[in-house]
């Protein structure tokens, strides 16, 4: 449903310009899931405002069939300080003139999906890191989205809180049918959600393997051979790009 | 509260300084300040000065508005347009230092010497310190919250109903609150001359038939007139502003 075809990016600086994304080809099945993985700066975030179609290819094409509804979560969530938590979760749904009721009716029951009951009237400066993450994830699923796309969701968690919200945006693909596209840092996160991993190369970012990892999907992979073999072979992948950069 | 009780202490010492200060003087120029008090409270028991604190508080309050009602929507918009900005930005630049009190020659020719002059003048100082703040307040927006804007399909008026304003809003209310000094400033100098209403009247009257107690009761109505608009902003502040006391 998703299809990346030799897709690049170049910003201009000047009369230069600078090439941050070449010759990117990859595919994500209806209600697949796809994690994006590289180096600092190697381009992820730019991809996913590709493909969830904020900035436009200057090289090559993305399709995406059926039109779907798209949700999205930005690095640093993108969350608007001046209003409140129930207000944020709400406003893709005024953005696109759904009446006050059903606005109201769609929070209370995110607010109760996610586990911020009572936290509708906080302003996200109130909240958590990771409460803060749930509320940008309630808010991108407001709209009942079938593709979600998500820049770095749970960075700046700790350990077991990102597990717990890792296991909620499982059980989001999972049970919603969302189709989900994931950029990570974290090798262990790319391997738990991604049945397809994009391995991307230092700057200017290409692809630099595709690693088919079918058995995402549950949540007791964690705890199997297969997880950590696949998380083994991603980091000796990611390794092999590290090393050639100084530091 | 605290920040009450700080207040009339503060008020307090200052009585106490003035009382000292008026003792050592032992000059005409400067009463004791019960004398002036009481002079106050007898002209607002007795209805005389009511008249003159209403017209004045009217001529700053309008003068506010109707510098507030023009400056943001053209601040906001000079800010977040970058062509209109850098179309309109050289002439602010030029306009904003020009003195604009000398304006008032040409202010009374074209709208003579009634209250639109009085209000007019007002509106033209606060004007420019409302216009500058605003638009520098809506250039300064993290592009984050634009592309959250786009990432929900966002039209442009929403981004300025849902970003820019409330974005700008506590720049704008920082500039409000310098402006009310500055209107109750052009208030006095519109007041002292072609006009028998208003405090700065009051106080020009005063001075010139040497009755030093009317002088300082003018003024002192003229302090409490800025200080009850600085309380009606705060007022404000505390309810549409609520967020950036969240940190
Ligand atoms: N709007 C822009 N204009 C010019 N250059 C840009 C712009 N956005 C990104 N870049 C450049 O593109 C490169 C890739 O940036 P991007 O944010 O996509 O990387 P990233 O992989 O998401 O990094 P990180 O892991 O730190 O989030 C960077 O070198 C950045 O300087
Ligand atoms: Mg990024």
């Amino acid at each position: 449903m998703l299809k990346v075809k030799s897709a690049g990016l170049g910003f201009r600086h000047g009369s230069a310009v600078n090439p941050v994304l070449q010759d990117i080809s990859f595919r994500v099945e209806a209600c697949g899931s796809c994690a994006i993985i590289g180096p600092s700066g190697c381009g992820k975030t730019s991809l996913l405002f590709l493909l969830a179609g904020l900035l436009q290819p200057t090289a090559g094409s993305i399709e995406i069939t059926g039109n779907p509804r798209s949700g999205t979560i930005l690095q640093n969530f993108g969350l608007f300080p001046w209003k409140t938590v129930g207000q944020n979760i709400g406003l893709g749904l005024v953005i696109q003139g759904a009446n006050r009721d059903r606005v109201h009716r769609r929070v209370e029951q995110l607010l109760d999906e996610m586990g911020l009951v009572g936290f509708g009237e906080h302003y996200p400066g109130q909240l958590s890191g990771g409460m803060q993450q749930r509320v940008a994830l309630a808010r991108a699923l407001a709209v009942d989205p079938e593709i979600l796309f998500m820049d770095e969701p749970l960075s700046s968690l700790d350990a077991l809180t990102r597990e717990r919200l890792q296991n909620l945006i499982l059980d989001v693909w999972q049970s919603k049918k969302i189709t989900t596209v994931l950029v990570t840092h974290s090798i262990e996160e790319a391997v738990f959600l991604g049945k397809r991993i994009i391995v991307l190369s230092r700057r200017p970012g290409r692809v630099l393997r595709i690693v088919e990892n079918s058995e995402a999907g549950c949540i007791d992979y964690r705890q199997t051979e297969n997880y950590f073999h696949q998380c083994t072979e991603l980091r000796a992948i990611l390794q092999g790009e590290y090393d050639g950069q100084e530091a | 509260m605290g920040r009450k009780r700080d207040i009339l202490f503060a008020a307090l010492i200052l009585l106490v300084l003035w009382e000292i200060s008026a003792l050592l003087l032992k000059s005409m120029a400067l009463p004791e300040p019960w004398v002036v008090l009481l002079d106050t409270f007898g002209k607002l028991a007795d209805g005389s000065l009511l008249d003159d604190l209403a017209i004045s508080s009217s001529r700053a309050l309008l003068g506010i508005l109707l510098a507030l009602f023009t400056a943001v929507p053209l601040g906001l918009a000079i800010g977040a347009e970058k062509s209109l900005g850098k179309r309109l930005s050289p002439f602010i630049y030029l306009l904003y230092p020009v003195p604009h009190v000398v304006l008032l020659p040409l202010i009374i020719i074209c709208f003579g010497i009634g209250n639109f002059s009085k209000i007019f003048l007002i509106a033209l100082i606060v004007f420019f310190q409302i216009l500058v703040t605003t638009r520098d307040a809506a250039k300064n927006i993290h592009r984050n919250y634009f592309s959250a804007m786009q990432t929900l399909g966002a039209s442009k008026w929403q981004i300025y109903r849902h970003v820019i304003l409330p974005a700008s809003v506590p720049k704008i209310l920082t500039a409000m609150r310098i402006s009310i000094g500055t209107a109750v400033a052009i208030l006095f100098f519109v007041e002292s001359f072609a006009t028998t209403t208003g405090l700065g009247y009051i106080i020009m009257d005063s001075w010139g038939r040497a009755d030093y107690v009317g002088l300082y009761t003018g003024i002192i109505c003229m302090a409490a007139l800025g200080f009850s608009l600085y309380l009606l902003l705060d007022r404000i502040e505390r309810r549409i502003c609520a967020w950036t006391q969240t940190g």
